[in-house]
């Protein structure tokens, strides 16, 4: 059960590679925030429930419900266009997406690690990538953030992979989440949308020598 | 003592942060830094006592404790003669100080903790109460400056959270599950080498945002530029230092273990880029103050350079952080007196700086001769042993190539410094000039000094700390 949410999770991936609107963005983050929440109440059967109960809170509300909904509210209060305005092609894009699980699948093959779940070695490692490969091929600043938001998901899953033995650094790694992602969006929906108008990254261009 | 230090600084910089009385503030100002002394002493004098489980002020820890205390306080006076002189309103100075008191004891924290998970925490903090300072003049160019370095912190402090993860899969599979650094240290010969290889790859490029290394120095940048000078200088300085701690740490762990070469070969490549583009950045650079922050990563290349050589370098790294602390703020500082004058920050408008403050003009000559290592500079003595440790380690096509490269940037940094202080500027109106009180430039005086008389002359404790600091490393 948990390998099939893990695949379909690597399938959004692909989805997000190829996705024209940021709506669709959207959606593919709150539906990443629910198979989150299915994997960890799968996953951590030896930790104590009041954790538990807050790691799945986190996933549900937070990443399935508060964040979609945040960036949607960001989107319509700065009138940002709904294209996502990649630099590159979206063939290309599902090339490198691919090219970046069939690397982190040979990769995983390589360890010899006997505790090592490799599905969620290799799903989560593909996520951090997509995230980074997002972020620098994107145009507009709030997909830089929402590639930021699928990075925070693959470290969710790679923190699971330790969580029943050291939960702390699940907790670790939901507190990062929520610090981070309330400290940019707060920025972002606070200063960014209210001096620049509609940002892309040219904008943000004047500071360089 | 750590507890009641991390409560009462919190405190102080919540009530800052609320207060709009400028009597109080001031008392409040005072109060932190007297905390942040004794503090300072007390951890001096409990060396090697573990507080809390996860704090333990080691002699590296107590070293650059006691450099961000001696920064600290030049930079709160200095931000206090910012903030009267530009007029600041009540609120933004409450959230100004209250960033910088807990910037600085973010910092402390992150030196003295012992748990890997404890820094990254700390980590975190020192980005938000930065990003508060580089947001102080709500303009369009300081957001940029905001967004690219909370961004850049955000996606760094995620790579160093990766990082702890793989190191923590690399310690389940020894059957142990506590990342202080002492157990990863006894543990560190059993350690399965392909997760520490993948865990040390991501925590050490995290910690370059901070540290300023080649792959994500650019924010750092940034920062240091549209910050007021004086949180420019704790960024330049002790917070640059705090990433060093975080590679220094786990550099300490893995120099136990078989990847250790293949770790130096890392730090080399990267340390060699980093001078080389803080050389392309300061022969085209016009603007005084991002040419400091392009000085620094250089100087952050060098440490790690230092570091990679092995032998004496350790020592030479360790004592060349420390003394470039206290030479950058001092030029930091004074920075902020030059804009006062000439209300720009470009070498173009900008000239004969000895005609309209002498004492300032002779802090940046000082600061300039000892920035770049010459002598009688503290840091010639660090920068002769990097190289004769570099000598030694036959990196001998690596050495040439970065005294090539220093010599470029003694090149561009002299011919900046010259033009502001020797070369008169056309059409400038120098009647309603601001005269500036040569007592403001003391603390700079006072912190080159030092840094001359740490690398020529150091005292027996300050040798003995290094010695303890580098002890864990392979001689």
């Amino acid at each position: 059960m948990i390998n099939v949410l893990l695949i379909i999770l690597l399938i959004s991936l692909l989805y997000l590679s190829i996705a024209n609107r940021l709506l669709t963005y959207i959606k593919i983050l709150a539906f990443q925030g629910v198979i989150l929440f299915g994997v960890a109440l799968i996953e951590l059967t030896e930790i104590n429930t009041l954790n538990l109960v807050l790691i799945l809170l986190e996933t549900i509300i937070f990443k399935a419900i508060l964040v979609p909904f945040f960036i949607k509210y960001i989107i319509k209060r700065n009138n940002i266009t709904r294209e996502t305005e990649p630099f590159i092609p979206n063939f290309v894009s599902l090339i490198i997406v691919t090219t970046i699980i069939v690397i982190t699948i040979l990769l995983s093959n390589s360890i010899t690690d006997t505790h090592l779940e490799k599905i969620s070695f290799i799903v989560a490692l593909s996520t951090l990538f997509t995230g980074l490969f997002i972020i620098g091929t994107r145009k507009k600043v709030i997909t830089h953030v929402m590639g930021y938001l699928v990075i925070e998901n693959g470290v969710f899953i790679l923190s699971l992979a330790v969580g029943n033995e050291m939960p702390l650094l699940v907790n670790l790694g939901i507190m990062l989440d929520i610090f981070a992602s309330v400290l940019i969006l707060g920025i972002f929906v606070n200063k960014i949308g209210d001096v620049l108008k509609d940002v892309d990254v040219d904008q943000l261009r004047h500071l360089k020598d | 003592m750590i507890g009641i230090y991390l409560i009462i600084a919190f405190i102080i910089s919540g009530i800052l942060f609320f207060n709009r009385n400028k009597m109080l503030n001031n008392i409040l100002l005072i109060g932190f830094l007297l905390l942040q002394c004794i503090f300072t002493i007390y951890e001096y004098s409990h060396l090697n006592v573990i507080e809390l489980q996860y704090f333990k002020p080691d002699a590296l820890g107590i070293l650059l404790l006691i450099t961000l205390t001696i920064v600290a306080i030049p930079a709160i006076y200095h931000s206090h003669l910012y903030i009267t002189f530009h007029n600041e309103t009540p609120r933004s100075r409450g959230i100004f100080f209250s960033a910088m008191v807990l910037l600085i004891t973010a910092i402390g924290a992150a030196y003295l903790s012992n748990h890997i998970a404890v820094t990254w925490i700390f980590v975190e903090i020192t980005t938000l109460s930065a990003s508060a300072l580089i947001y102080h003049h709500r303009n369009e160019r300081s957001l940029e400056g905001t967004w690219k370095y909370v961004f850049i912190c955000a996606i760094s402090i995620t790579l160093i959270f990766i990082g702890i993860l793989f190191l923590s899969m690399a310690m389940r599979q020894v059957g142990s599950t506590d990342l202080t650094f002492g157990n990863l240290l006894n543990k560190a010969h059993v350690l399965n080498v392909f997760w520490l290889r993948l865990s040390f790859l991501f925590i050490f490029t995290g910690f370059t945002a901070k540290l300023g290394l080649v792959p994500m120095y650019t924010a750092g940048i940034d920062a240091k530029d549209k910050a007021p000078a004086p949180a420019g200088a704790l960024f330049a300085t002790v917070l640059m230092n705090m990433g060093f701690v975080g590679i220094f740490r786990i550099y300490v762990v893995i120099s136990h273990t078989s990847i250790f070469a293949w770790t130096n070969n890392v730090i080399m490549i990267a340390a060699f880029l980093t001078i080389f583009v803080a050389t392309v950045y300061m022969v085209k650079v016009k603007n005084i103050k991002r040419m400091l922050a392009y000085s620094g990563i250089e100087h952050m290349g060098l440490v790690m350079l230092g570091l990679a050589a092995g032998g004496i370098g350790y020592y030479a790294a360790i004592l060349h952080i420390i003394l470039h602390a206290f030479v950058k703020s001092s030029l930091f500082f004074q920075f902020s007196q030059i804009y006062r004058v000439y209300q720009s920050k470009s070498i173009y408008d900008e000239g004969n700086y000895f005609k309209y403050n002498l004492t300032g003009a002779m802090v940046m000559l000082i600061g300039f001769i000892c920035a770049t290592a010459m002598p009688p500079s503290g840091m010639f003595v660090s920068e002769f042993m990097i190289f004769s440790a570099l000598f030694k380690a036959h990196q001998i096509a690596i050495l040439i190539l970065v005294m090539v490269l220093l010599t470029m940037i003694i090149w561009a940094f002299g011919k900046n410094i010259f033009k502001l202080l020797f070369t008169p500027v056309e059409d400038f109106d120098d009647t309603n000039i601001v005269k500036i009180n040569p007592l403001h430039s003391l603390s700079q005086f006072g912190l080159i000094g030092l840094s001359i008389y740490l690398g020529l002359n150091p005292p027996v404790q300050f040798v003995n700390l290094i010695q303890e600091a580098i002890k864990n490393l392979p001689h």
